[in-house]
């Protein structure tokens, strides 16, 4: 389109600015008004979210305004993101060119906190441009009304579509465009991304899918990226730690970066690593800039300050997780700093995005490594970024449990034809292979619970009626389902509130009405006594004590507090980045850019011992303290690495090498037990390349995760999103723990009589796909078969020190829960004896 | 086979218990859940809660409809091993009152056939106020056999004679001990030698935290044992060392 043919009102809007609308937006303009749902791919600054919105607002400009007294169109133009503080601030943003330019536009926000009465307004008086989640899609999509509302729909945009597809937000989101494009045909959508591996991907989630053999991409639009982003690495004087992940090393260094620069963003991987870097860089900050925290956990209010602070321009710095890693508007950042290693070059790149949003300026960036083996995989991240490689994840395949909660809402809005709902689901590029088998499992799932004991028909949520449709049985299941919408399964968390402390010995919390500080999770409160001081919020703060669902802290002057259950980085290492780490630790040639100490850490290992091949697998063994020690070095993550760890535990212990535990990281393994190891694999006792055979994904797998607690954490969320348990809704905690059935006890009971059941499957799916990295972990063995280099040392490499060190800080593993609980009955034994 | 012979291999050939004293009276605690009280050849369960799985499924909740059947093969085992002349259940056998008239046939027989040859008593619980219908055995609100007094329900007074020698469900009582950065959860009994509560027995019955203030209105603070299920075994624990949730 030339610009030209913009309606005048736009061209006279645009030229009072002194812009020129893009090219990518007039190209957008075009494919939508022939009919085609197109993917923008472009970087930040490149005005992505006027160009989806354009198209929109120019036909909205041609329909005119309505007639005064005559029934509204319906929705025209449907807006979905991930956040819902994005959507309230995008619609903030489009009201002003909306306003300006007079146009006959009524846009508004649906989010979960819109209030109710508006909500009912919505539905009988919709607005043009509705701006959404997909939990809101949801549930419009299951009410009666929906096939009215929707049926004038005449496009989706759906902004930060990378990082919605990657999670079973996506896959509902799937399943609603599929719902949709039946309501409204003809119905475009719009797709905004950044930078992704396989756009196709993309594309083809944006379109329906008639064919099941071919794939159906949309139209793509894609805006190169501005200037190469000028990224280095930190070369600090100070000694680059072996292992750890907290960066404390190089504060001082962080510190002048803030001070030269106007605005700097700190991005770190976990909310302890975001907790401590602040501390630290506070606890030196002598010209007191205004620094400041954003993690998840912190307490809403507190949040949206520091958020208005930043748009404000009052900070120097804000220290955030990947809370920030999204779409908002920070204003004018110059520095991004990444502390830790990057963990994949997308995520690197997206978040180098965030500094400076005009494009043609180059955005700068520092990545801080916070041990040795970081410094190599921010050395692979640094290549890829100046290659502009991606590595995005791949699709995902449908989640069934998701699928169970969908076909429930589309019940509640109308009676369900079973072959039709089926084909409409497979239109989705997301659930195009389920098959029909699959599909009926579901819905007997949701009518009666799926079992193959027939027992529960009578109390059947879903009927069928003689004309073969589906109907729900109750009105009240519709508000069930409304109240477990949803797929974010939030971990069970607890308040914090500080109190004054009371550490005069009695047990229970003293001090009322403190502030909340925010919410932490279960777990981690779980592990800890009374007194026990942890970093929250930015202060180190004292455990009182729990009562009801608040955990009790006071402030403590305690310089270190103990931080008793760091999990590690958050994301696990992309197979990109493990390929550019591998690669450069097998050829020397390129460690003449590592800092010096690292490059003398690397040709010690050459030395002493080997070096890992690109693609084979090194073993080292080595006797210490009494304990023989067996140290590979995969680089495929710490999810593949913690599944290989139980595994490999599990088969030395039937081959009487008598394991005692292991631990694992990013980069490699360590398994430590009482034979000797070194002898046991030179002798050929036992065959290296049968330990790491592929049939280790077999029986051994099976048997461990049949009482793995992971497998359990899974099957909860699972149990929730399809519907089985019901959500935990605030306000319902007091009712007790004894009250509400355990998902561990449904999990025993169904593995024990039917192994299996659909909803094991989901768990089974899911934890494959996530937790344990099944699929990554095949392919490792795989690639290292034959491939195999043991060498047996007199003691600990170079390259095992890191590991070595993770001992005592990470999780170990492969101690038998009972054995604990008998080991401390006896030392009570021991104690009552003396 | 003489009758003491006949004893005799029968008091070998029961499980092992770990046994307490309660009220002056020696019993032992199965790692099943169960209490045995050898001198009077009781077995005593506690909390059954069967056709809760059906319970819920009335509300739309479907849950899987294994849980009576756990339950009942569970019994059945117990049952077999110890081989007593009398059976009390304590109360919440049946997860509502209805629960017993929903037991579908298969598992009716069963429970029947377990009753066999035995004397059975079902005490009432608050989840089953009536006596269950179809079923054999006598149902009381409590009864009491030499020094020991079995209900549902504590009575809800610390150290009064009422409570001695008490043994009675309902609490779910449930542990939790910490080591090595772990927490272990479990199933226990709890006792203060003067009353025992037992863990509830069912496929899909919950705990209740000892550390909960419900505890406090039966035992003096702190002053009570906990023996927690295990794989073969129970780990005991004093109070101190048991942490809440």
């Amino acid at each position: 389109m030339d610009a030209a043919l913009l309606p005048n009102r736009f061209q006279s809007w645009f030229a009072a600015r002194g812009w020129a609308p893009r090219q990518h937006q007039l190209q957008l303009i075009d494919h939508l008004s022939a009919g085609h749902s197109t993917l923008l791919i472009a970087p930040t600054g490149a005005g992505k979210t006027l160009a989806g919105f354009l198209p929109s607002l120019v036909e909205l400009e041609a329909r005119g305004k309505r007639k005064p007294g005559t029934a509204g169109d319906g929705i025209h133009t449907l807006y979905i993101s991930p956040l819902k503080a994005l959507a309230v601030d995008i619609a903030r943003n489009l009201e002003a060119p909306v306003s300006e330019m007079g146009l006959p536009v009524r846009l508004e926000t649906r989010t979960g906190d819109t209030p109710s009465h508006k909500r009912q307004r919505q539905k009988l008086n919709p607005p043009d441009i509705l701006l959404t989640t997909p939990e809101q899609i949801a549930l419009l999509l299951s009410d009666p009304a929906s096939a009215r509302l929707f049926a004038s729909l005449k496009t989706v945009i759906l902004d930060e579509l990378h990082a919605l597809v990657t999670s079973k937000r996506g896959d509902l989101l799937a399943l609603g465009l599929a719902r949709l494009r039946r309501l409204a045909p003809g119905l475009r959508t719009i797709g905004l991304s950044a930078t992704v591996a396989e756009p196709d991907d993309l594309r083809a989630y944006l379109v329906d899918q008639p064919d099941p053999e071919g794939r159906a991409l949309s139209h793509m639009v894609q805006v190169a990226g501005g200037a190469q982003p000028d990224i280095s690495i930190l070369d600090s004087e100070e000694r680059v730690p072996w292992s750890g992940h907290s960066s404390r090393y190089a504060i001082r260094d962080i510190y002048e970066l803030i001070k030269k620069h106007k605005v700097s963003l700190l991005f770190v991987n976990t909310r302890s690593q975001a907790e401590m870097v602040f501390q630290e860089l506070w606890r030196i900050n002598d010209d007191t800039l205004p620094i400041a925290l954003h993690h998840g956990s912190l307490d809403v209010g507190q949040r949206r300050k520091v958020e208005a602070a930043m748009a404000s321009g009052a900070l120097r710095a804000v220290v955030a997780t990947s809370s920030l890693d999204m779409g908002i508007d920070w204003g004018d950042i110059d520095l991004v700093i990444n502390i830790g290693a990057p963990k994949g070059a997308s995520r690197l790149a997206q978040r180098i995005g965030r500094a400076n949003h005009r494009m043609d300026e180059p955005s700068k960036a520092v990545l801080i490594p916070s041990n040795r083996f970081e410094v190599l995989e921010c050395q692979a991240a640094l290549a890829a970024s100046k290659q502009g490689k991606q590595d995005t994840p791949p699709l995902r395949q449908g989640a069934l449990d998701v699928l169970a909660q969908h076909l429930l809402g589309l019940a509640c809005a109308d009676p369900l034809d079973a072959v039709a709902t089926h084909d409409e689901i497979r239109s989705s590029e997301t659930y195009r292979h389920l098959d029909w088998e699959t599909f009926e499992k579901v819905l007997d799932f949701v009518a009666t619970g799926g079992y193959a004991l027939k027992s529960y028909d009578q109390y059947a949520k879903l009927r069928k009626g003689k004309d073969g449709l589906w109907r729900i049985a109750h009105p009240k299941i519709a508000q069930q389902y409304r109240l477990n919408v949803g797929t974010i399964v939030e971990a069970p968390m607890l308040k914090v509130r500080l109190v004054r402390s009371k550490a005069d010995g009695r047990r229970t919390p003293v001090g009322r009405g403190g502030r909340v500080l925010g919410e932490i999770e279960e777990y981690f409160i779980e592990q800890m006594a009374p007194g026990d001081t942890f970093l929250f919020g930015g202060e180190v703060v004292r455990f009182e004590g729990l009562r009801e669902n608040e955990a009790y802290v006071s402030r403590t002057k305690s310089d270190n507090p103990m931080i008793p259950s760091y999990m590690g980085g958050k994301f696990p290492l992309s197979t990109y980045l493990a390929e550019g780490v591998r690669a450069m630790l097998a050829s020397p040639s390129t460690w003449k850019a590592l800092p010096d100490q690292v490059r003398e850490w690397l040709e010690i290992q050459r030395d002493k011992s080997v070096l890992p091949a690109k693609d084979g697998l090194l073993v080292e063994t080595f006797p210490r303290a009494n304990k023989h020690y067996m140290v590979c070095y995969p680089f495929e993550g710490r999810l593949a690495h913690q599944t290989l760890g139980m595994l490999l535990t599990k088969r030395l212990e039937r081959l009487g090498a008598r394991p005692l535990g292991f631990v694992a990281n990013d980069y490699a393994l360590s398994v430590w037990g009482l034979s000797d190891l070194s002898l046991s694999f030179s002798s050929g006792k036992i065959p290296l390349d049968q330990l790491f055979e592929e049939d280790i994904l077999g029986d051994d797998l099976d048997a461990w995760l049949a009482d793995s607690s992971l497998l359990k954490r899974t099957f909860r969320n699972c149990a929730v999103i399809a519907g089985l348990i019901e959500r935990r809704h605030p306000g319902q905690e007091k009712s007790g723990r004894q009250v509400t059935v355990s998902s561990d006890l449904i999990y025993d009971v169904l593995r024990a009589h039917e192994p299996d059941h659909i909803l094991l499957k989901a768990t089974w799916n899911d934890a494959a796909e996530g937790l344990l990295d099944i699929s990554r972990l095949g392919e490792l063995l795989a690639r290292i078969r034959g491939r195999i280099t043991h060498t047996g040392l007199p003691h600990v490499s170079p390259l095992a020190v890191p590991i070595l060190l993770e001992i005592g800080k990470e999780p170990v593993y492969g101690e038998a829960i009972d054995t604990l609980l008998a080991d401390a009955a006896e030392e009570l034994i021991l104690e009552a004896m003396e | 086979m003489s009758a003491l012979t006949s004893h005799l291999r029968k008091y070998a050939a029961a499980p092992v218990c770990h046994d307490i004293q309660i009220n002056g009276q020696l019993v032992g605690l199965h790692d099943s859940g169960v209490l045995w009280w050898p001198d009077e050849s009781i077995l005593v369960v506690a909390d059954l809660h069967l056709e809760k799985g059906s319970s819920y499924a009335r509300r739309g909740v479907m849950l899987p409809p294994y849980d009576t059947g756990a339950t009942l093969e569970k019994l059945a085992g117990v049952i077999d091993a110890f081989d007593p002349a009398c059976v009390i259940c304590l109360g919440d056998s049946f997860h509502d009152p209805d629960g017993s008239d929903r037991l579908p046939a298969p598992y009716r027989a069963m429970l029947t056939t377990l009753q066999l040859g035995r004397e059975w008593i079902w005490v009432t619980g608050n989840h089953d106020p009536v006596a269950p219908v179809r079923l054999c055995g006598v149902t009381v609100d409590e009864v009491k056999v030499g020094p020991l007094v079995f209900r549902h329900e504590p009575v809800e007074k610390v150290g009064s004679s009422e409570a001695a020698g008490e043994v009675c469900g309902h609490l779910h009582p449930a542990a939790r001990v910490r080591r090595f950065g772990r927490s272990i959860r479990r199933a226990c009994f709890v006792t203060d030698n003067t009353r025992l509560v037992l863990p509830a027995f069912g496929a899909l019955t919950g705990g209740l935290n000892v550390t909960d203030k419900a505890y406090s209105m039966i035992f003096r603070r702190r002053q009570f044992s906990v023996f927690m299920l295990g794989n073969d075994r129970l780990f005991p624990f004093t109070a101190s060392r048991v942490v809440g949730d």
